[in-house]
């Protein structure tokens, strides 16, 4: 494949055809050319996990793929997402503030209660020390997430 | 965002992977391999790694393999930290990866990108150093499958065009006693100030070690102190800290010092959990 | 007129005091919550910075002519196409270096061209010659007389407010505090202890990047979106620094991604400006990387203190001397009156009758320091809070007993003898015994537990206050839509603090009407918003509310007077709720706001009254402006106390720890939203948890910044937080909003101090030098060799 390569991305459950760069990543590919900016550059360097996404189901930072390798796989933004679990335990429990790393964290938090809906405390950790909040002091952010695991459980 | 721009291309077998990276090499492309990708991408958007193609391996078959064959544990180079955390093979090598940066990130790393990548940890090497595993190498002559230790020293010692297909395990190691730890500055996700993973075999403590030199390795002459019973076990350890086998890291992470002082530390723990009662 | 019997005259309706859902909260979990960074035009073109590898170096050269002919390259701008000086205090700062560079990350030049990768590209070839210079690496070295000099022509620097620096040298603001009679103060004194505290610089690291976009019209009407947290000041600055008409100038702000007070400095919106005009005005966006906007763009300053605290032998503090000198990195920005407040406020919320105090804002290699949540207090707060405890120990007195001796109470003065009445201050005693009923403190202090570690716990108590210019102003519009429902107009920028969904509950509650029904108007454009001051200070629903209550009293009179017509009344029998008007002696005869709030219509089609559109302002009272040079004056309007505590566990074998529980008690005036108040109270115990523990800028001695990605200055993480209480206390402040006091910086204040006296108790070592790394335990402890 050269520099430039076209493709059929599947988004959200729709395919769109997108012209990239071989060295675009994911996360501009989305943003820049599919308007999906519900996945934020927080770092481009995989450190903060603002731009988390699906792929396959299972969370990725969409700033440490590139485009073309999308091809064939199934990618979940934030957009896809409507009155999920997660997203609704955020707003009752109050999970975010300035709201830029909430689609990261939602992402992430969605594939867990979804892979693992039984996931221990340990794994609710683990999974979720991939991105970094600024605003909030993790308290509610925790509690959103045990609160769907929890409803998951009964 | 990579500000140059390269060529990607995903082979479907090892044979033409390595012809193409080689053809790609002689028009002076200055091809990568890229399997996770994380650490191409981290480095080329800072121009520290500059390449005009990659060869994606992640549509080899071989490479994808996780699974059990006979009596060996068989780990595709693509595969992800993630699936072998998930896949519960192996604990030790599950535990290795588990430190590894974040989960969403061990999503998208791999185990041949970790063990080939220019970042000195390498920590996904150290139960293969521990357990004396095989790798299989992709080259100009097809498949070779050689011991770790042939291949392994600092890092991976391949040629030009070479790949790591697979990371093949005797099963039987999965079922030993195991102690691996990270210690890290302060954050539970950071570089680790040093990892160290040991085996118990047949009543010996194995140990390797990532993060305390500038590459991670296994030291004969430490686990020959460290399995001297018969000493004490401050005795034991701090021979064993007399063998490293070059000089102890001192960075922003941790001075020399305090990186000695952590390893003391975990060398304790190490033979504590192994060994139990009997320190 | 209409009549219904059920209506009773909305008397039950209350909105301040719940926990209302902030008004954004659906677009921030779908994806939809649009910053500046988001918005996308066709043809933009893409900006990007070359910084500057040195900490201090000459510019020889700079070559751009390779670089030009790159692909898709528009323009390239240097320092030296735009030789202006910008900044506040002190116009010292070139909006791109000239001919030197001052420090690590420094803009040098900006590319303009069609993407972003190939600004980025260009940037690459773009060749410059530096001549390294001698750095200064630390604000004690800034202060030796031998030190090589930030700036050489610190004279010939315009001021634009207040501030003292000393040509010559590299002081760029000194703040002298002389209270009461220092010598005297130390005779009275039985026990007197004295100590050195330092902490590197740290950044804001708010998640979203700074982002600019400019673009200039053909008539000379300039727009710009900015994450900002001052865009009025954008608007000032950007008008004067470049000769346009104010009024040309349109800067647009919507949803920020945190600031912390990193967004109210003025740095990318000149660059951006200047890029758009060196491409004919086009629309140029120009984002930070985060490596840039950790060290280019400015941070939080360090700081290198001493502090001598005496008392009598019954604990009664009696003098305090202290000498600051603060990192303020290579130019004064805000690091000036960041120094001047510390000052001010210097003892803490102790009542000390001698002191003696002065603060230094040094220049020095560093990136530069700007404002940072907590303003000149959370940094005095960590050397104070140390110094309490050591001189409790001396005493052998217990350290809570220590400072209920000394709480600072209405009628005492603060270091720059501003008269602390009752309204101006809480209640810090009630604080603090609530702390200590929370924290179980009389269990002790310090226990070893089974497992052979360390459980221990420090306290410190808090204030703040903020210097505001005493003029500083807000306004608020009110108007209705035509289904009865009200909009809320002001100046204020969300940027995670939820200060717009309180709003909407004080006009609500005001008007007694449904929270739901009151809209705000999220993204701010200084075109139609009436001006708010800045986003900072945790002031914005003080200042703001105000004039929202003023606003709506103006509506309330407006409709009454309709209201008067339509029910046949005095306007003054008209009462309003529940978006009807109505009689006071009689609400079953009422009529609908929406039938008045455009004018009210009689059967036969005549009108009368018209639009009603509800207009408040709000100024400062009684600030005075400080003599720096006497150190005295009133700089804000109210002083916010509180009390902390941190508890950890300490591994005495390894050094290592882990925070087990953090608790804070705030006198919040009257607490407005619950949740919204313990979330930013919790949030800034994390941030002042994670700056006391981990954060802190690296350089080497070149003065180049070693960590400037999360990857090596690391931020708190999910899990490693602790378990917080948050618990409020209200003594009302009577001139505020529904009694309300500021309490959106106050969690972070106290937790370095905090945090640093359970650690420095439970490893038995006085732990003086921030972050507290098990390393920097297991070297005070070891002294070093193992």
């Amino acid at each position: 494949m050269s520099e430039k390569a076209s493709f059929r991305i599947h988004v959200n459950g729709e395919g769109r055809d997108v012209l990239v760069r071989s060295a675009d990543t994911l996360l501009y590919t989305l943003r820049d050319q599919l308007g999906l900016t519900g996945a934020k550059p927080g770092c481009e360097n995989g450190d903060c996990g603002a731009c988390t996404v699906l792929v396959d189901g299972w969370p990725t930072k969409s700033c440490m793929m590139l485009a073309v390798e999308a091809d064939g796989r199934s990618i979940t933004t934030i957009e896809g997402l409507t009155d999920s679990p997660v997203q609704k335990a955020f707003l009752e429990h109050w999970g975010f503030q300035c709201g830029y790393c909430t689609s990261g964290f939602i992402m992430n938090g969605h594939a867990l209660t979804e892979i693992h809906p039984d996931a221990s405390d340990p794994l609710v950790e683990n999974w979720l020390q991939s991105n970094i909040c600024r605003c909030t002091g993790y308290q509610e952010i925790k509690e959103a997430i045990k609160s769907v695991l929890a409803k998951t459980e009964s | 965002m990579i500000p140059f721009d390269f060529e990607y291309y995903k082979p479907a077998s090892c044979k033409e992977a390595v012809s193409l990276f080689l053809e790609l090499h002689d028009r002076g492309k200055q091809p990568l391999y890229y399997s996770g990708g994380t650490e191409i991408i981290t480095m080329a958007r800072l121009n520290q790694v500059y390449t005009e193609a990659v060869v994606d391996i992640k549509g080899i078959p071989e490479c994808n393999v996780l699974e059990q064959q006979g009596e060996q544990l068989v780990f595709g180079g693509a595969i992800t930290l993630a699936q072998i955390e998930e896949s519960g093979m192996f604990p030790l090598l599950a535990k290795a990866c588990h430190h590894i940066a974040d989960h969403t990130s061990r999503c998208k790393i791999t185990l041949g990108g970790n063990i080939c990548g220019n970042i000195m940890y390498r920590e996904a090497v150290l139960p293969a150093l521990l357990t004396d595993s095989e790798v299989v190498i992709a080259g100009e002559d097809g498949l070779r499958q050689v011991s770790i230790h042939e291949v392994f020293d600092q890092q991976l010692q391949v040629k030009k065009g070479e790949f790591l297909v697979q990371l093949i395990t005797e099963k039987r190691f999965a079922d030993q006693p195991f102690f691996c730890e990270k210690k890290t500055k302060l954050d539970k996700i950071d570089y680790p100030l040093l990892t160290l993973a040991a085996l118990k075999v047949d009543d010996q403590i194995r140990v390797a070690l990532s993060g305390v030199c500038a590459f991670p390795f296994r030291q004969a002459a430490i686990e020959r102190y460290l399995n001297h019973r018969e000493s004490p076990a401050a005795e034991r350890v701090d021979n064993a800290l007399r063998q490293l086998p070059a000089p102890v890291l001192d960075d922003l992470l941790g001075s020399s010092g305090y990186r000695r002082f952590v390893l003391r530390n975990t060398l304790f723990d190490a033979l504590e959990a192994l060994e139990g009662a009997e320190t | 007129m209409e009549k219904r019997i059920s209506f009773k005259g909305g008397g039950s309706v209350k909105a301040i005091g719940l926990s209302v859902m902030r008004k954004e909260a659906a677009n921030k979990v779908t994806g939809a919550a649009t910053y500046t960074g988001d918005l996308a035009v066709p043809g933009l073109l893409h900006a990007k910075l070359l910084t500057s590898p040195f900490a201090h170096a000459r510019i020889i050269s700079i070559d751009t002519a390779e670089a030009k002919k790159m692909p898709g390259v528009r323009a390239i701008v240097t320092g030296r196409d735009i030789p202006i000086l910008t900044g506040s205090p002190l116009e010292d700062r070139p909006i791109m270096a000239i001919d030197k560079t001052r420090y690590h990350g420094e803009p040098i030049a900006v590319v303009v061209a069609d993407s972003e990768h190939e600004a980025m590209r260009a940037c690459s070839q773009i060749k410059v010659d530096y001549e390294p210079l001698p750095v200064v690496n630390s604000p004690s070295e800034a202060i030796l007389p031998d030190a090589p000099l930030v700036h050489e022509h610190l004279a010939r620097y315009k001021q634009v407010k207040t501030v003292s620096p000393l040509p010559g040298t590299n002081i760029a603001n000194h703040t002298k505090i002389h209270k009461g009679d220092i010598k005297q103060g130390w005779a009275e004194c039985d026990v007197v202890v004295e100590a050195s505290f330092s902490f590197p610089q740290t950044d804001h690291a708010a998640m979203e990047t700074r982002c600019v976009q400019a673009e200039i019209l053909p008539d000379g009407c300039v727009t710009i979106h900015a994450s900002s947290q001052g865009p009025f000041i954008v608007k000032k600055t950007i008008s004067k620094t470049f000769q346009i008409d104010m009024g040309k100038i349109t800067v647009h702000t919507p949803l920020v991604g945190g600031g912390f007070g990193g967004k109210a400095a003025i740095q990318l919106e000149l660059i951006a400006y200047a890029a758009s005009k060196a491409v004919g005005g086009r629309r140029v966006k120009l984002v930070n990387s985060r490596e840039e906007d950790m060290i280019t763009s400015p941070v939080h300053i360090g700081l290198d203190a001493k502090v001598k605290l005496g008392c009598t032998k019954d604990g009664i503090l009696k003098a305090a001397e202290i000498t600051c000198y603060f990192d303020g990195g290579a130019y004064t920005d805000e690091g000036a009156d960041i120094s001047k407040v510390a000052a001010l406020d210097c003892t803490g919320p102790y009542r000390v009758d001698n002191v003696k105090c002065d603060t230094y804002s040094m220049y020095t290699n560093h990136p530069y320091a700007t404002a940072f949540r907590g303003y000149g207090h959370v940094e005095l707060n960590f050397p104070i809070e140390r110094t309490m405890d050591m001189l409790a120990e001396k005493l052998n007195m217990d350290p809570l007993e220590l400072r209920l001796k000394n709480v600072i109470k209405p009628g005492d003065t603060n270091p720059s003898q501003a008269v602390l009445t009752k309204n101006a201050i809480g209640d810090l005693e009630k604080c603090l015994l609530g702390l200590k009923e929370l924290m179980n403190w009389d269990e002790g202090r310090r226990r070893e537990t089974v497992s052979g570690k360390v459980r221990a716990k420090g306290i410190s108590c808090l204030w703040k206050t903020s210097i505001t210019p005493t003029n500083a102003s807000s306004g608020a519009i009110v108007t209705f839509n035509k289904d009865g429902s009200v909009n809320l107009n002001c100046g204020v920028v969300e940027i995670g603090q939820a200060t717009k969904t309180v709003l909407a509950q004080m006009l609500a509650e005001k008007l007694k009407m449904d929270v739901n029904r009151v809209h705000v108007t999220m993204d701010v454009n200084t075109d139609v918003n009436p001006e708010h001051w800045k986003t900072v200070a945790s002031c914005s629903a003080i200042m703001v509310g105000n004039a929202v209550l003023q606003a709506a009293d103006d509506a309330i009179r407006q409709l009454q007077s309709t209201a008067s017509i339509a029910l046949r009344c005095a306007p003054e029998e008209v009462e309003i709720a529940e978006e009807r008007a109505f009689l006071r002696h009689d609400p079953q005869v009422f009529v609908k706001l929406k039938d008045i709030a455009y004018g009210y219509m009689y059967a036969n089609g005549n009108a009368v009254g018209g639009q009603v559109i509800g207009r408040g302002s709000y100024i400062m009272k009684h600030l005075t402006n400080i003599d720096q040079a006497a150190g005295t004056g009133v700089p804000g309007p109210e002083w916010t106390v509180g009390a902390q505590a941190v508890e950890v566990e300490f591994d005495p074998r390894t050094c290592t720890y882990e925070l087990v529980t953090a608790v804070s008690v705030i006198d919040a005036g009257k607490v407005l939203n619950p949740k919204t108040a313990a979330g930013q109270v919790m949030g800034g115990m994390c941030m002042g948890l994670g700056l006391a523990s981990r954060e802190g800028f690296l350089y080497d001695d070149n003065g180049t910044v070693k960590n400037q990605q999360f990857r090596s200055y690391k931020l708190m993480r999910f899990g490693e937080n602790p378990a917080y209480v948050v618990k409020f206390i209200e003594t009302p402040k009577l001139d505020s909003p529904y009694g309300a006091r500021s309490v959106g910086e106050h969690g972070i204040i106290g937790m370095p101090g905090a945090l640093a006296n359970s650690l420095s108790t439970a490893a038995q070592v006085n732990l003086n030098q921030l972050p507290l790394t098990p390393e920097s335990i297991w070297r005070l402890k070891t002294e070093g060799d193992s």
